[in-house]
C-alpha cells in the first residue's frame, strides 16, 4: 500500500480516515461506557451530575484508561462529592465493571440501608400555605378563635381536623436562635468609627472633611441544633415536633441542624430543607431507620458530640433536646454526656411533652440524670408550649 | 488560557500518577495511589483538589509539599466564621489613596478625571490571598478549613474557583494567566455545599496504615530509630481505637516521636510514655481515659505488636 504513495495520495488518505474512524469509534465507546456508569451511580444514589461526568472524561483523557485503577480513581475523584457516597461508588463500580480487585485505601465504613417504614407523615396536607386573606373577613376571626382553642390542647389528643390546623400554623412558625453579634461590620448610625468608610467619604469629596462614618457588628442568630427523640414513647408528639423542626430548619437556612435520636443517630437537616412540609416529613421518614424503637439517649448524645458537636455544631449553639427522657441505656453516661454538651453549647434546652401532665415529676432515670445540666426545662405538648419553646430558643428566658 | 499546554503545571518528567507519587515522596510526603492520581490530575487539568478527613491526617501538609514540589509560593487562606471578600480577595488601600490625593492637591493637580483614574490604580489595590494566588504564576493556593467559613463564603469561593478571575468594579476583570493549583481542605465539622465539592476532585483522607505511618515517621524524623517509630505508631494507632474525644492524627505521632527523640529515648517505655502523653492527647478526659486503661499495657502491646 505504501509503495508509490508519493504518486497516489488516495490510499494514505484512506488509512488516515480509517484511523480517525477507529479513534472516534473508540472515543464513542468509552463515552458510552462512562455515561452508562454514571447512570448506574445515579441509581445507587450518587448525584454524578453532567459537569462531573465531563470532568471524568477529561481526567481519563489525561490518564491511561486501560488501567483499571485509573478508571476507578478518576471516577471516584470526580463523581463523588461526599464521604457518604464513597461506599455506594465502590459498590456501583464493582457492579458495573466487574469485581476485579483495585487496590483501595481501606473499607469505607458501611452506610446502613434506608428503610422507609413509618409514615404518619404523609404528604396529604402539603401545600397548605396560609393564604393571603382579607383580615376583615369573618373566616379569619373563626380561624383565630379556633387557633386560640387549639393553643392549649395536648397535641396527642387532637382530632384529625385540629391536627391539620396545627400543622398549618406550624408551617409558618417563627423559630430562630438567640441573636449574637456577628464578626462582620455593617455601616450603622452609632458604634465605633469606620476608618475605611470615612476615608472613602473623604476621597469622594476630594479630601474635604466629611461626616464620620460609623459601623457596628450586626446581630446574627445563633445556630440551633435540635435533637429529636423518635422512640416509641414519643410517637404521639413526633410529627408535631418534626414540623416544628421543619419550621426551624427552613427559617435557619442552613444554620439549623436537626438530628433524630432513637436507637441510631440520623442527621435529617438536608431532608428538612425541602420547602413543602409534607414532602420534607416524607423524606425524613424515609431517612430515619429507627422510628418507634427504644432510646439510647446517652450513647447517641455521645455519638452526636463525637461526630458533630465537639468539632463545631454544638459550640456556641442553642441545643434543644426534645425527649421524654426514657433511657434504655446507662443514665450515668447520659448525665456525663449532657454535662459535656452543656459545656460546649451556649444554652441547653430540654423539651419534655410529658412535663405538662398533671402530677409529672422527672422520675424517668434518664430525665433525672440529665436535668441538673439543663439550662431550660420546658414543655412541648401544645401549640402554646411550642410558642414558649420558640421564645426560649430566641433567648427570652423562661420561668421554671 | 492554559499557557503551559497539555501538561499543565506538572513538574518536568512527571508523566503519570506514579511519577507524581515518587516526586511527592522525595519531598517527604507519602501518598497512596488515589491521592497521587488526584494530585496528577489537579496539576495537569487545573481543577481544584478538595481534601476532607479528620484533623491531622496530612491535608495541609499536602499543599505545602505541592508548593515545594513545584518550587512555587504557597498562598494560604485560613477560613473562619465571618470571613468575607475584603479579607479573602482584595481591599483598597485607603490611607495611601488619601496620601496620594493630598500630594496631588499640594502639587496643584486639578484634572479630576485623571486624578480619579490614578486613585483607582492597581497599585492601590491590596491583594488578599485569592487575588494574590491568581496573580502569581505558578502558585499553590491553600484554602484551609473551608468548613469553618459560612456558606455565603462557599458560594463566593465557588465563583472565583470556577473561572479563576475576579472582577474589581473600578478596574475590570483580573484573570489568572495560568490558574494556581488549588487545595481546599475541610475537617468535616459541617457539610460543605455539594456544588463546591463537585467542582473539585474530591478525596477522602484516612489515617494511614501501620506500615505507611512508620515510613512517614522514619522519613520525617530520621533521628528516630526504627524500633521507636514502630512502637510509637503502634501505640498511637491503638489510641485511635479507644474512642477518645480527639483521636491523635499523624501530626501527633510525629510530635510524640520528636519529643521522645529529644529526650534521648530509643524505645517506648511506660515511664517516658506517661511523661510525654501531652504530646499526643489534648484533652484532660482523654488523659484520664488512657491512664485508666493503663498506659503500661498499651505500651506493652505496642512494643510486642510493633517490635
Amino acid at each position: 500500500m505504501s509503495a508509490g504513495s508519493s504518486l497516489t495520495p488516495f490510499p494514505v488518505a484512506a488509512e488516515v480516515a480509517e484511523a480517525v474512524h477507529d479513534r472516534i469509534e473508540g472515543a464513542l465507546d468509552a463515552t458510552t461506557t462512562l455515561v452508562g456508569f454514571a447512570r448506574t451511580l445515579r441509581a445507587a444514589g450518587v448525584a454524578a451530575t453532567q459537569p462531573q461526568l465531563l470532568a471524568l472524561i477529561a481526567a481519563l483523557d489525561a490518564l491511561d484508561p486501560r488501567r483499571r485503577a485509573n478508571v476507578y480513581w478518576a471516577g471516584r475523584l470526580t463523581l463523588c462529592a461526599d464521604h457518604e457516597e464513597l461506599l455506594r461508588y465502590d459498590r456501583a463500580f464493582d457492579a458495573y465493571f466487574g469485581a476485579a480487585p483495585v487496590p483501595r485505601p481501606s473499607p469505607v465504613p458501611a452506610v446502613p440501608l434506608r428503610r422507609p417504614t413509618v409514615s404518619a407523615a404523609s404528604s396529604a396536607d402539603d401545600a397548605d400555605q396560609p393564604d393571603q386573606v382579607d383580615p376583615t373577613s369573618p373566616t379569619v376571626a373563626t380561624a383565630a378563635s379556633r387557633a386560640e382553642v387549639l393553643r392549649h390542647r395536648d397535641v396527642a389528643e387532637l382530632s384529625a381536623a385540629d391536627l391539620a390546623e396545627l400543622h398549618r400554623i406550624l408551617a409558618a412558625f417563627p423559630v430562630a436562635g438567640e441573636p449574637r453579634p456577628s464578626r462582620r461590620w455593617r455601616p450603622a448610625h452609632n458604634g465605633p468609627i469606620d476608618a475605611a468608610g470615612t476615608m472613602r467619604e473623604l476621597l469622594r469629596r476630594g479630601g474635604e472633611p466629611a461626616r464620620l462614618r460609623r459601623r457596628t457588628h450586626p446581630k446574627r442568630p445563633r445556630r440551633v441544633v435540635l435533637l429529636l427523640d423518635v422512640s416509641g414513647s414519643m410517637s404521639p408528639y413526633a410529627e408535631a415536633l418534626l414540623r416544628f423542626a421543619h419550621a426551624a430548619a427552613r427559617r435557619g437556612r442552613g444554620r439549623t441542624e436537626v438530628f433524630t435520636i432513637g436507637t441510631r443517630l440520623t442527621r435529617v437537616s438536608p431532608c428538612l430543607m425541602l420547602r413543602d412540609p409534607g414532602a420534607a416529613l416524607a423524606a425524613v421518614s424515609a431517612a430515619v431507620p429507627d422510628w418507634s424503637g427504644g432510646t439510647r439517649l446517652g450513647e447517641l448524645v455521645k455519638e452526636f458530640l463525637d461526630r458533630w458537636g465537639q468539632r463545631s455544631l454544638a459550640r456556641g449553639a442553642v441545643v434543644v433536646v426534645l425527649s421524654d427522657g426514657w433511657e434504655c441505656g446507662d443514665p450515668a453516661l447520659l448525665a456525663e454526656q449532657t454535662a459535656r454538651l452543656r459545656r460546649l453549647a451556649h444554652r441547653l434546652v430540654w423539651v419534655n411533652p410529658l412535663k405538662a401532665r398533671p402530677g409529672y415529676a422527672p422520675l424517668a432515670a434518664g430525665m433525672a440524670a440529665a436535668l441538673p445540666h439543663v439550662d431550660d426545662f420546658v414543655e412541648g405538648h401544645s401549640l402554646a408550649a411550642l410558642e414558649r419553646l420558640a421564645a426560649v430558643v430566641a433567648g427570652q428566658r423562661s420561668h421554671g | 488560557m492554559l499557557a503551559a499546554g497539555g501538561e499543565g503545571l506538572l513538574p518536568p518528567g512527571a508523566r503519570d500518577p506514579a511519577a507524581v507519587r515518587t516526586a511527592l515522596a522525595e519531598h517527604g510526603y507519602l501518598a497512596d495511589d488515589g491521592l497521587a492520581t488526584a494530585c496528577y490530575l489537579a496539576l495537569r487539568l487545573h481543577r481544584p483538589l478538595f481534601l476532607e478527613g479528620e484533623a491531622g491526617v496530612g491535608k495541609t501538609e499536602l499543599a505545602k509539599t505541592l508548593a515545594a514540589l513545584l518550587d512555587a509560593p504557597l498562598i494560604r487562606l485560613q477560613c473562619y466564621e465571618g470571613i468575607d471578600a475584603a479579607q479573602a480577595l482584595y481591599d483598597w488601600d485607603f490611607p495611601r489613596q488619601l496620601l496620594h490625593l493630598r500630594a496631588a492637591e499640594a502639587a496643584g493637580v486639578h484634572d479630576v478625571d485623571r486624578l480619579e483614574a490614578q486613585l483607582y490604580d492597581r497599585r492601590f489595590l491590596i491583594a488578599r490571598p485569592l487575588l494574590a494566588a491568581l496573580e502569581t504564576t505558578p502558585s499553590v493556593l491553600l484554602v484551609d478549613e473551608v468548613d469553618r467559613a459560612d456558606d455565603e463564603f462557599e458560594a463566593f469561593l465557588l465563583e472565583v474557583l470556577s473561572d479563576f478571575s475576579v472582577s474589581v468594579p473600578e478596574l475590570g476583570t483580573l484573570r489568572a494567566t495560568t490558574p494556581p493549583v488549588v487545595v481546599v481542605t475541610s475537617n468535616r465539622t459541617r457539610e460543605v455545599h455539594d456544588a463546591l465539592k463537585r467542582r473539585c476532585y474530591y478525596y477522602w483522607l484516612e489515617h494511614p496504615s501501620f506500615e505507611r505511618e512508620v515510613a512517614i515517621v522514619r522519613l520525617r524524623l530520621p533521628a528516630a530509630t526504627q524500633r521507636l517509630a514502630e512502637e510509637v505508631t503502634a501505640a498511637v494507632q491503638a489510641m485511635r481505637g479507644l474512642d477518645l474525644l480527639k483521636p491523635p492524627g499523624v501530626a501527633e505521632t510525629l510530635d510524640w516521636t520528636e519529643a521522645l527523640v529529644a529526650l534521648g529515648a530509643g524505645q517506648l517505655d511506660v515511664e517516658i510514655a506517661t511523661a510525654t502523653l501531652g504530646a499526643v492527647l489534648k484533652y484532660r478526659e482523654d488523659h484520664e481515659r488512657v491512664r485508666a486503661l493503663d498506659v503500661g499495657r498499651l505500651v506493652a502491646d505496642a512494643v510486642s505488636g510493633g517490635g
